[in-house]
Order: C-alpha cells, then structure tokens, then sequence
C-alpha cells in the first residue's frame, strides 16, 4: 500500500487540500491502481521509442501575430475571473 | 402541428420533411423541447437547455425555406452539444462543480461548423466530471439513465449526448472520446458513434482531458447520420496545430465515394486478446453473430493478434491521468469558476481545487502527479509511452492482413447504477476494448448490433488512420443486410 505521507506529498503537489479521512481514502483507492498499472513492469520495452503523440508531430508555422481581440470579447473574459478591479485580474501576491 | 415521428427522424428525412413542407423546423424544435420538458426528468440527458438559441436557429431556417432558398446540411436538425465543448453565451460545465456558473466566451471550432451548416441546438449535455468515467455517474449534477433500462448507467462519458439521441431528444449530438467516452454509451444506448482519427476533428473549444488522445465526434441513429455530421466538423483548423488536412474524407461522398467497396475483398481482422474470459459472454456471442452475417456476405474474418494488450489499460492510466494532471492545472479559481478566497495564493489553489473538484477528478490528477514526480517518472510514465509504441506497432501489424478490425466495445453490458462506483478500477476495466485504439490514434465506429438480456450491445469496428470513409461503408453493409 502506497505509504500515507506519499499521498499527502502528492496532493500538495496537484494542490489539493484534502481532509484527513480523505487522505485515508484516497490511499485506499489508489492503492489496488498502483498495483494494476504496475503490470507494465513485464512489458518488453528494450526495442521501442516513446510515443507522446498518436501522430508524428510536426511543427506548424504561423507569423507572430497578434489578434485584436473585441472589446465585448475581452471584457467578457476578465468579467469571467472571480475577483477584478478595473478592467484588470485581481491575484494575490505571489511574492512577499 | 403536424405529427412527427420523433424516434424514426433522422437527418435526412428532417431535411426532406423540411423541403417538402410537411412540417417546419420550428414545429420541430419545439417537439424536441416539449419532449425534454416531459421525459428529460428521469432520463437527465441534458444539463443545460437553449430553447432560445433553438427557436431562433429554427426561425432562421423556415424563413431560408421561405424564400425558397437552398438549406444546409444540417438546417432544421435538432441536436445536443456534450457540455465540454464550448458553446458561445451558455453555461459550460464539464460535469464539474469548479465550472458550475461558466460561461463560454467562444464557440467550439465544431460548434461554429455545425452552426453554418445550420443545425438547431438544443442544450448541452450530461458528462462525467471532466469526461473522467464511463457509467456518467461522476458528473457533479447528477446521473443519467440509460433511456433503454432506467435502472442501468448509459454509459460515460458521453452519457448525456447518446441518451439524448436514443431517448428521442436530439436527432445527432456530439461527444468526446479520450478511452471510450463515444463509443461506451453509444453501446450502452444502442446507438452509433464514432471515435475520429487523431487530427480529423479540431479539438479547439473542447475542455482538455488528455490532449493526446482526446478527439471529438458525432452520435446518431444511423451511421449515415453519423457520417454526415463528421463530414462536416472534420478538417483542419488553425486553432488546432494537431488538426489536419482531410480531404478524402471531406469529399468522399460530393465525389461519389471512391471504388465501391467489394465485400469478397473485404478481410475483416478478428483480434483474439479482444475475446477472451472475464468478458460477458452475452456480447461475445452477439459480436460473433454480427462477425457471421458478414462471412455471409462474402468477407473473409481473419484472426490476427495484438499481442500488447494486456498492457494497454495500464499504459492508458498512466498517460490519460498524467495529461490530466498538466492540463487541469488551469483551474486555480483565478480566471474562472468557483473560487475559494483564503490568506495567501497557495491556501486559496488549494482550498480552491481541495472542494471544487469531484473525487474521480482528484483520483486521477493525483495519478497523473504521482506517476510524473520525480523517482517515478521513468519507471511509470517513460515506460507507459514506450509501451504505446508497441500498441500502436501491434495494430500496424495487424491492418497487414486486415482491411478492419472488429471487436465487441465493452466486455460488459450496461451495469446497474452504483454497481462499481465504489471500486474506481472494475469502473476502468469496461473501457478495456476502447482505449488502445486512443493509444494508437485510429478511428472507431460503435455499430449497435442488436441485444443481450434485452440490453443493446455494440460491435467496435476499428479502422486504418483517415479511413472513417470505409468503416462508414462497411457498417451500413451490416445495416442494409
């Protein structure tokens, strides 16, 4: 079984505050997961690439350019946000 | 107002209905409308109703027929948006709490191309959080039921969207697909639903999962449905740099369809790893009975072998959640949705995402963060895309000898609500047939065959990238027969 502190080391790296039981839980749940995807293990991978993408990725070009937004558009965009002043995103402070 | 056989209406003979004048496509939205107004309570096919942008969509049609003019494809069709693709001015979920008061600033690529071609959209649809399920009993409003046995899940993610074709609440709709999320409840529903290729449809609009293996495709009754809709949301889209440029199948039919497809020609490829025990042998038997009626018609069924199987659900819970994990990090309670105020940044995107999201959606982005972090990320993710190489090799390998590959959809029919929702890995074990072929990147039709203990069951035909166009022909060779 995945070890408790595991668990909460991973949900403060996906930041999510979790409530003790559902610490529990989660360690329960995601236990017998772990354990099924743990099968790769056997998988003959020696010969193969990875795949990150079904097809061969290609860049794609385009001009840097930037589109003009319409007023309507961006205010609905900010109107979107929680908290905001001004026009502008309101955030917190991220550094002290 | 006219009667309008609402279950026997498709695309085609609304059009012709339309034409003819029998009836006007105001009359038919507002029978979609009242017929969700009364059945949609038990069923819960919809979260979100535009009967204002449907009237008005209808309007604009009678008045095109009207003036005697032309009509698109679509015009006058009523259909159902997942409510994962963004439609412009309306509430867009996800099936999520932490979306429950968004509203989209945009139109999906999809949305905008239904649009011009006409269609009358009627609401948006029920989904499992995030499209993360297969039952639809993960979205945070609550669960839809499978219109054919009310007791039973219709399947997920894209409950909502095949419920409201089989319930006679929408003649099309759209899905999504990341592992099955089409094809599952179209099986579960009784209706057909395809997976496109990876890159035929634009993915711009629809609320990321797992970008790549998400693609975005079309439900209906009959395949012919199913094809008209691609036709029109496939092609390249600027906004998407992983679309691409699809003219054969854009042009198949204005063009006549290409050679006909000769059946005696025709090797349908059998993979034997999808046919083993632990499946319902109920679906096994109804699959091979369909694999029969083709042998009739002169196709030849070969076995072939996808040797890497065992592995690819492992590989797909690796990959999908670690996707996941990335693009969900959006959702910080800064730009949009539900927010939690608290003392600092870190507290507030904590608490924020801590209650906002459902518990799948927590289990598989702490998965996804698991299986990145450091010490794991090479012995789980690295391996896992090693391994989606050797799916991807298996299913090359076998269109060596074989024109399609058919299997059934899901090992299981469709289970009872709350039967695995307690045990999240019997939950992922139903996608089993569905998500290699995400892995891999090709198209999937989910053809509805018939019944097993009264249930619909649907047979998976599986093709080459870009050949939705023969996996089309070949399932209404089934239908016509």
């Amino acid at each position: 079984m995945i070890p408790e502190k595991d668990v909460k080391r991973i949900a403060n790296l996906a930041r999510l505050s979790l409530s003790p039981a559902e610490i529990k839980q989660y360690q329960k749940e995601l236990s017998p997961i772990l354990d099924y995807i743990g099968v790769l293990k056997k998988a003959d991978i020696t010969k193969a690439d990875v795949t990150s993408h079904p097809r061969e990725a290609l860049n794609v070009f385009r001009k840097d350019e930037a589109f003009k937004e319409t007023e309507e558009e961006v205010g609905k965009l900010v109107q979107a946000a929680p908290d905001k002043k001004e026009g502008y995103i309101k955030v917190k402070s991220v550094l002290k | 107002m006219p009667k309008i056989d609402i279950h026997g209406l498709t695309i085609e003979k609304c059009r012709q209905g339309l034409m003819n004048k029998e009836f006007s496509a105001l009359e038919v939205a507002k029978i979609f409308l009242e017929r969700i107004a009364k059945d949609d309570e038990q069923i819960f096919s919809y979260l979100t109703l535009t009967p204002e942008l449907a009237l008005g969509q209808a309007k604009a049609v009678d008045r095109l027929i009207a003036q005697g003019r032309q009509i698109p494809r679509l015009a006058g069709v009523p259909c159902a948006i997942k409510d994962n693709i963004l439609l412009k001015d309306a509430r867009c979920t996800a099936g999520s709490k932490i979306l429950e008061n968004y509203s989209a600033s945009y139109d999906a690529t999809v949305v905008e191309k239904l649009k011009k071609e006409g269609a009358v959209i009627l609401g948006k649809t029920n989904l499992d959080e995030f499209a993360m399920g297969s039952s639809t009993e993960n979205s945070s409003f609550g669960v839809t039921r499978n219109p054919r046995d009310l007791e039973r899940v219709a399947g997920g993610s894209s409950g909502g969207s095949a419920a409201a074709v089989a319930g006679g609440m929408a003649i099309y709709s759209l899905g999504s697909d990341t592992g099955g999320s089409i094809r599952l409840p179209a099986a579960f529903c009784g209706v057909a639903g395809l997976k496109p290729t990876y890159g035929a449809v634009s993915r711009y609009g629809l609320i990321a999962f797992a970008s790549s293996l998400d693609q975005i495709g079309p439900m209906a009754k009959t395949v012919d449905d199913v094809q008209t809709v691609f036709e029109i949301i496939a092609g390249q889209d600027r906004m998407d740099s992983t679309s691409v440029e699809t003219p054969k199948i854009e042009n198949s039919r204005l063009a006549g369809g290409q050679a006909k497809l000769k059946i005696e020609n025709l090797r349908i490829g059998v993979p034997s790893e999808y046919f083993v025990k632990g499946g319902d042998p109920e679906v096994a038997k109804q699959v091979k009975i369909a694999l029969e009626k083709y042998e009739k018609l002169g196709a030849k069924i070969v076995e072939v072998s996808l040797p890497n199987t065992e592995y690819a659900l492992a590989a797909y819970y690796i990959i999908s959640p670690a996707e996941a994990s990335a693009n969900l990090a959006r959702f910080d309670g800064v730009k949009y949705g539900y927010s939690q105020k608290a003392e600092n940044l870190a507290d507030a995107y904590l608490n924020t995402r801590g209650r906002g999201f459902g518990k799948e959606v927590q289990r598989r982005i702490m998965l996804g963060t698991y299986v990145l972090s450091a010490g794991y990320y090479d012995a789980y993710y690295i391996r896992a895309q090693k391994v989606r190489t050797l799916i991807r090799n298996d299913f090359n390998n076998a269109f060596k000898t074989a024109d399609v590959l058919m299997s059934p959809v899901s090992p299981s029919l469709p289970f009872k609500i709350g039967e695995k929702i307690k045990d999240p890995l019997s939950m992922y074990l139903v996608d089993l047939y569905t998500v290699s072929v995400n892995l891999a990147g090709f198209p999937a039709l989910s053809l509805p065959i018939g019944e097993a203990k009264g249930l619909p069951v649907g047979l998976q035909i599986i093709g080459k990238e870009f050949e939705e166009n023969k996996i089309f022909k070949i399932a209404k060779l089934y239908e016509s027969n």
